[in-house]
């Protein structure tokens, strides 16, 4: 079995190819390969030793899908890949709608469909949330420079303006609001979110729903340590069936079919749960769960090939993930090859 | 009198080290907090609380009220403990 993985970026705003490639490999009877695609060659997933078999650059999704459809095809050729587990948001659409070409390859997947993506998309969450009964905070979406007189009128300060894609940020004023709204206007295009402040701590699930809308395992997680970019860098697993609960509901209306993660904020004022976001792909700190009892990755491999997986019902409270800088050291060699090849 | 009752899923180890495993939330606490939290895992009522604190530590019957009262603040703040 060849299992190809992207998001080898493990920098300070991680990809989460590594936690499923090392979860994979930890399981007793894994003997297939890892092949790592990748955008950069200075992605230091590369550079990890005896985690990866080979390397492979492939293009960005804004260059087309042609282009990425070529790229895996030779790739294939070379590797006959079983299966790709994309791991990143900003490549899901790309490969979803390449699905049924890599499945006519024989290159198998495990992805939502378009219509799930869009589901949960930052600017139809709050509808879905309001439609099926989750908590969501109160969110606007600003079309034109003349929606936003609405901010005042519909908010109490600080509000987030978040992107339709990545980027959030506090606002703590009307005033404040501007550069922020211009950035992300600018970066990612409208429509710009505005969504109501909850104050409180942040919570996460990481789950793996079937495709049928069953749910094969969720681990609920705080966040114990939080960087300037807001990137969780050590959580610890906790034990609060609400949000193990509302991670089967979720799953079971829109029959999510790969990973996910959940992110919510546990309102200091009244101790509610609010859905934030839904995450489409398994998350960077995803090697939590299979320590912590529930192998996600390797669950889902098994359900790519059609396989039934026993749901998982339990899991470890009180396991711990730290992440840590370490510097790798490597020859040249590597580095130019993928430079020059783009394979290693 | 109020008696207390501890947050469901808190654990205390013999170091002293608490976890709450819903919220994820951790704190330490001395000898004593973590004699009194046992006690109120054992669901102890005030009087035998005291008696057995006094018992243990060499504590003066007055300060032992005061300390006691701090300590139950300190635990309802953070939401690790309910008045019944």
């Amino acid at each position: 079995m060849n299992i190809a993985v992207t998001g080898l970026n493990a920098t300070d705003n991680p990809g989460p190819g590594i936690p499923v490639i090392r979860s994979l490999k930890d399981q007793k009877k894994f003997s297939g390969k890892i092949t790592g695609l990748i955008y950069d060659s200075l992605e230091p997933g590369i550079y990890m030793d005896d985690l990866v078999d080979n390397y492979y650059l492939i293009p960005y999704p804004s260059s087309g899908l042609d282009n990425l459809l070529e790229r895996i095809s030779y790739i294939h050729k070379k590797e006959k890949l079983d299966l790709i587990i994309p791991t990143l948001d900003s490549e899901l659409y790309g490969f979803v709608k390449l699905q049924p070409k890599l499945e006519t390859l024989g290159i198998r997947t495990f992805l939502p469909t378009l219509e799930q993506l869009n589901i949960r998309g930052k600017d139809k969450l709050f509808d879905f949330c309001k439609a099926n009964n989750i908590n969501v905070p109160k969110n606007i979406l600003i079309q034109s420079q003349n929606d936003l007189e609405k901010i005042e009128k519909q908010f109490k300060f600080p509000v987030v303006v978040k992107g339709i894609f990545y980027e959030a940020y506090i606002a703590q004023s009307f005033e404040e609001v501007l550069p922020y709204f211009n950035k992300l206007k600018t970066k990612w295009g409208y429509p710009i979110i505005i969504q109501e402040y909850i104050k409180g701590d942040e919570y996460n699930v990481v789950a793996l729903g079937d495709g049928k809308g069953g749910t094969t395992g969720a681990v609920a997680m705080r966040k114990l340590y939080i960087t300037d970019k807001g990137k969780g860098w050590a959580g610890i697993t906790i034990k609060e069936k609400t949000l193990i609960d509302m991670a089967h509901q979720i799953i079971e209306k829109t029959k999510w079919c790969s990973g996910l993660e959940l992110e919510f904020m546990k309102s200091k004022e009244t101790g509610e749960f609010y859905l934030l976001e839904i995450n489409p792909r398994l998350p960077a700190w995803v090697y939590l769960a299979p320590q912590a009892g529930q192998n996600l990755p390797a669950a889902l491999v098994k359900l790519a090939y059609g396989k039934k997986v026993k749901p998982f019902t339990t899991y470890e409270i009180g396991k711990i993930f730290v992440r840590c800088s370490w510097d790798l050291i490597t020859d040249i060699k590597k580095f130019e090859t993928i430079a020059t090849l783009g394979e290693w | 009198m109020t008696n207390y009752h501890l947050q469901e899923n808190l654990a205390v180890s013999d170091s002293g080290f608490l976890f709450h495993a819903s919220t994820g939330e951790t704190f330490t606490v001395n000898e004593t907090g973590k004699t009194i939290i046992k006690l109120l895992q054992q669901k102890k009522e005030k009087e035998e609380i005291f008696s057995e604190i006094e018992k243990e530590f060499d504590i003066e019957a007055g300060l032992l009220e005061k300390d006691y009262d701090d300590f139950i603040n300190q635990l309802k703040n953070f939401s690790l403990i309910e008045g019944i």
